[in-house]
């Protein structure tokens, strides 16, 4: 009877000890799963910051760049396009079409010195530049993170929460477009150090 | 020794758990003195009454210093809250935003210091309540890229916990330091009443007794060493992390370069707080010495080891 009641005792005490388990690789799935919902729509905010930044700046260059007003108009239409954009992959193909235009326009408003002396055109393509930074930054957490919630999803033992909670991995963000994998991010702003 | 990012990180992580662990043991070894005095000079052994005084004293001490500490060291180095009007600090803001993002934190409190050489430093209690704190000097001489590479190494003593773990070593290494000072005049007075009434331990018991004097005497120095010891794990750490938000290490590179480049020391930042700057603000000679002397009193890592780690980590892509 003793030796019976011990078993007992002992495999009481493991199920407690594989529920505790279960409900912590659980919750550590769940709060993943989270953080990749939120890195999704930061991701979101950012481009939605870019899309009401470029029509002020638009204006704002408008008057000295004229001869330049099909780069303008092909900005503007490119951000149109990404703002009625519908679906995950249409949207990414269309804002990074407006990335390449606004690079563009960026190169172009070197060659005007009167637009970067202007103190307003300046602090708009400041902000512009830095909410294409954020777009960046957004875009890698999030690839951080999701790779992270696939990982969780895969090593062994946890893949069986995984599998019986139905936890399904999320994509990646990829550059799609092969032009912009191509090109390599320079920077001329770089001064020789003091 | 060729470590990747991920690497220095766990090990930087393990070394700290190490240096912590050991605060704890030398309060609760101060404590354990003092009680064995107490035991010695005849009170009846109960609950080890100074142990858990030093214990409880310490992490009062802590807890008090992660409730206000960071407005006390933002006072102290005349930090003033950004202005979004100024265009260089606006871009200030943009790039700590940018970093907010990169490591998933929320945006910290942005201060400028009015201070022409360059530095910076992070402080707070964790990401939910954090400052990053940056001199006007090191607006005006970086340009935007090593500007995220600073900003993106103080993220990181934010998103590692590391301005929490500070403010807990430092409010630890004052406890022990008082506690020591107590300790130190107990014994003053134990003596003289032990002179009166001697009643002779044994040989083991006169052996502690002596090894706690010494303890008592060393216990500062020991502290101080370990907070020096934890600041420089933490700021190779916060190189390698803050590498890992931007995927840019050579910028952080540039941006040290520049800082070293600087010898002025900060006046504006006081010595309490020379172990939260990215660079000693003292323009100390010791910074840039090495040897185990050099080593054992450095608040920062000698900045070439600095470069040369983030150089190697770029190369390893």
């Amino acid at each position: 009877m003793a030796a019976i009641g011990g078993c007992l005792v002992i495999l009481l005490v493991v199920a407690v000890f594989a529920a505790m388990w279960a409900i912590w690789r659980y919750n550590n799935l769940v709060s993943l799963r989270n953080q990749v919902a939120n890195g999704w729509r930061q991701i979101d905010v950012q481009l939605k910051r870019r899309h009401d930044l470029i029509p002020n700046l638009v204006s704002a260059v408008k008057g000295e760049m004229q001869f330049e007003q099909d780069t303008l108009e092909k900005v503007i239409q490119a951000r149109n396009s990404a703002v009625s954009a519908r679906g995950v992959a249409d949207a990414a193909d269309k804002e990074s079409a407006l990335s390449q235009t606004l690079g563009r326009l960026f190169a172009l408003a070197e060659n005007y010195p009167n637009l970067k002396a202007n103190e307003n055109v300046k602090s708009l393509m400041e902000e512009l530049s830095s909410t294409e930074n954020r777009i960046g930054f957004a875009r890698q957490f999030y690839n951080d993170i999701a790779t992270r919630y696939n990982t969780a999803q895969q090593v062994f033992p946890d893949s069986y929460i995984a599998q019986t909670f139905k936890f399904q991995p999320v994509e990646l963000f990829e550059l799609k477009d092969e032009a912009e994998r191509a090109v390599p991010k320079v920077d001329l702003n770089i001064r020789p150090s003091q | 020794m060729a470590l990747n990012l991920y690497d220095q990180q766990k090990k930087n992580i393990a070394n700290t758990r190490v240096f912590i662990a050991g605060f704890v043991v030398l309060l609760a070894f101060l404590g354990l003195g003092a009680d064995g005095m107490l035991y010695a000079g005849g009170a009846s052994p109960g609950l080890p009454v100074a142990t858990l005084g030093a214990l409880c004293f310490g992490g009062f001490s802590a807890w008090w210093s992660l409730h206000g500490g960071d407005r006390a060291v933002l006072e102290s180095a005349h930090a003033r809250p950004l202005n979004p009007a100024d265009p260089a600090e606006r871009v200030l803001d943009n790039v700590v935003e940018e970093m907010a993002i990169a490591g998933g934190l929320p945006k910290p409190a942005v201060y400028v210091i009015p201070d022409s050489d360059p530095n910076a430093f992070a402080t707070g209690s964790g990401p939910e309540r954090a400052s990053i704190a940056v001199t006007r000097g090191l607006i005006e001489k970086l340009n935007r890229e090593e500007l995220q590479g600073v900003v993106s190494h103080e993220m990181s003593h934010v998103r590692n916990y590391d301005i929490r773990l500070m403010t807990v070593v430092a409010a630890l290494a004052g406890a022990i330091l008082l506690l020591s000072d107590w300790g130190r005049r107990g014994l003053g007075f134990g003596a003289r009443r032990r002179g009166s009434d001697d009643r002779g331990g044994g040989g083991a018991a006169v052996f502690l007794a002596a090894v706690w004097i010494v303890s008592i005497i060393l216990a500062p120095i020991v502290a101080q060493v370990v907070s020096l010891a934890v600041s420089r794990q933490r700021e190779y750490l916060a190189d390698a992390t803050g590498a890992e938000l931007t995927r840019n290490p050579l910028a952080l590179a540039a941006a040290l370069q520049k800082i070293a480049a600087a010898v002025e020391p900060t006046p504006s930042i006081k010595q309490g707080i020379a172990h939260l700057c990215i660079e000693d603000p003292r323009g100390r000679a010791i910074e840039q010495k090495r040897g185990w002397f050099a080593d054992l009193f450095a608040t920062h890592p000698p900045i070439e080891d600095r470069i040369a780690r983030l150089r190697e980590m770029a190369y390893q892509g």
